[in-house]
């Protein structure tokens, strides 16, 4: 792997999958009595959070002290954050304790890029959500999840699968990391939005679109639901929130029109009621909770591949060519 | 880890001129009929066993063994895998290692005896790995070791229970293992110095 993981689309496809088999060698762990492996001992990673979050960051730091790494939580609330400081002083506080890792998460879109690309700090940055722009380790937990259902957990699994990401396109960067990632390991994508819903310059995106969920359902093998943003918006996106979710909300009818096997994902936090039903979200096609347990796998792994090898020769690339 | 040679083509360029068999497949047949033997002399009770291989090629020896084993005793002891990179002394030297398949039998190895398996026993650093994997994943009765080709220079206080073959080397040559799961052939070969690489080579 690169030094940051910045964008889903820093992974090529061979990238992506050492991710995803890491990923399965560290979720086999959670089954062992002591889940602790020592690979990161007396590396320093630091969660560095200007944005509320609970699940993200709860998930880096038991990755992280699973790899038996040092965590530093450093949340915008009642630190220095608040005070005024700017990004640049934060970050050459991290630097000066020495931190290996900065895991940020970031109101404003490319904030990761610039603090890893100023020279601020030498440490490895891993984008944990910034702005409208990219989430590319949920993408990867998601694609993980999936690679699990309908892959087979093999190389190439996700080839020709149809995943559907559904709702508040515009204002999710889970939405764009997933459908770079999901594109790149052969996936073909289709985002259904009401078109106030989907950004503008979509078609540069690598995916289908469509405003109509019914017709998209019975064709996907999963089927992904985003939460609508209402703390991201001002102005009317949709008319009422009862329209949306007659429109593009999962329910029981809905779900009945999905194949067999098709399974129901969302990333969280979900909205009850509006983009998905309590019957659908506790449903058995449902694997939102499952996806939780292997966001902390799959941070471990891209934690190890960033943070495991000697750091000059990290940007080799690697791996295969040793046992 | 496991060993030896790690397929890159100027390797095997290298392998045509300047190295030879040391062990060929029906050497490498009859190690492993005695070792096999030699465990269950050792151990009255096959029940107890639990054989793991360390990747890449100890474990497709650890399943070898356990054939000859069921042969014999008409049991099917448990084999599993144990991946050992994440508690190298040398995770920090060098690119990111990518991890191999650990895989516990269903029993796991609580009182059981584990005898660890593994291709080439070098610098012993490898089973002092393995050691400490297995500490995190039960308490066996008794830890023991086999291995296909000890060749020597150790660097551990570390020896193994059960060698399929002494090759004694010079520092600066390779040890090889090939077998057929792997490498569509059995063999064990040397390779001359000059052809070195100084790390990861014929199983730390």
């Amino acid at each position: 792997m690169k030094r940051h993981l910045l964008s889903a689309a820093d992974l090529d496809r061979d990238e992506a999958e050492l991710v995803l088999s890491t990923a399965a060698e560290m979720r086999a762990l959670a089954d062992r009595p002591i889940k602790k492996l020592p690979a990161l001992r007396g590396r320093t990673v630091v969660n560095l959070f200007f944005e509320d979050s609970t699940r993200t960051r709860i998930s880096f730091e038991a990755a992280a002290k699973r790899l038996s790494a040092d965590v530093i939580n450093f949340a915008a609330k009642g630190s220095s954050l608040s005070k005024g400081e700017s990004l640049k002083d934060t970050a050459l506080t991290l630097e000066a304790m020495g931190a290996d890792a900065v895991v940020i998460r970031h109101h404003a879109s490319g904030a990761p890029h610039r603090l890893a690309h100023s020279g601020w700090v030498r440490s490895s940055v891993v984008n944990a959500g910034d702005g409208t722009h990219e989430h590319p380790t949920q993408a990867l937990l998601d694609a993980f999840t999936l690679w699990r259902h309908l892959g087979d957990s093999r190389p190439g699994g996700l080839e020709g699968r149809r995943i559907a990401i559904v709702g508040d396109v515009l204002h999710s960067r889970v939405a764009r990391s997933n459908a770079l990632l999901l594109r790149t390991l052969g996936a073909e994508v289709t985002l259904v939005a009401p078109p106030t819903l989907l950004p503008v310059g979509i078609d540069s995106w690598p995916v289908e679109t469509s405003y109509d969920l019914d017709g998209v359902l019975p064709k996907a093998d999963a089927v992904m639901m985003l939460r609508v943003q209402r703390e991201r918006m001002s102005g009317g996106f949709f008319p009422t929130a009862r329209e949306y979710s007659r429109r593009y909300g999962l329910d029981g009818r809905r779900m009945a029109t999905l194949q067999d096997h098709t399974i129901v994902m969302h990333p969280g936090p979900m909205v009850r009621g509006m983009e998905i039903t309590a019957e659908v979200a506790d449903s058995d096609r449902s694997v939102i909770v499952e996806q939780v347990t292997n966001g902390v796998a799959v941070r471990m792994a891209v934690l190890y591949l960033l943070l495991s090898g000697s750091q000059d020769e990290s940007d080799e690339g690697s791996t295969e060519d040793e046992e | 880890m496991a060993s030896a040679d790690t397929d890159n083509t100027a390797d095997h360029v290298v392998v045509d001129t300047a190295s030879h068999v040391v062990v060929d497949d029906r050497a490498i047949a009859r190690a492993l009929t005695r070792i096999s033997h030699e465990i269950l002399e050792r151990n009255s009770d096959a029940h107890e066993l639990v054989l793991l291989g360390i990747p890449r090629r100890g474990v497709p020896l650890a399943r070898r063994i356990a054939a000859k084993i069921a042969e014999v005793e008409s049991y099917d002891v448990p084999v599993g895998a144990l991946d050992t990179t994440m508690y190298r002394d040398d995770l920090r030297r060098g690119p990111v290692r990518s991890l191999m398949h650990t895989e516990i039998p269903p029993g796991g190895v609580d009182d059981k005896i584990v005898v660890l398996v593994d291709d080439v026993l070098f610098s012993g650093r490898t089973i002092r790995a393995a050691l400490d994997a297995l500490t995190e994943i039960g308490r066996p009765a008794a830890v023991q070791l086999a291995v296909l080709i000890d060749r020597g220079h150790r660097e551990l206080p570390i020896r193994a229970d059960f060698v399929g073959k002494n090759v004694p080397t010079a520092l600066a040559e390779r040890v090889t293992v090939h077998l057929a799961e792997l490498d569509d052939e059995d063999a064990v070969r040397i390779l001359r110095a000059g052809s070195a690489h100084t790390e990861g080579e014929g199983a730390r």
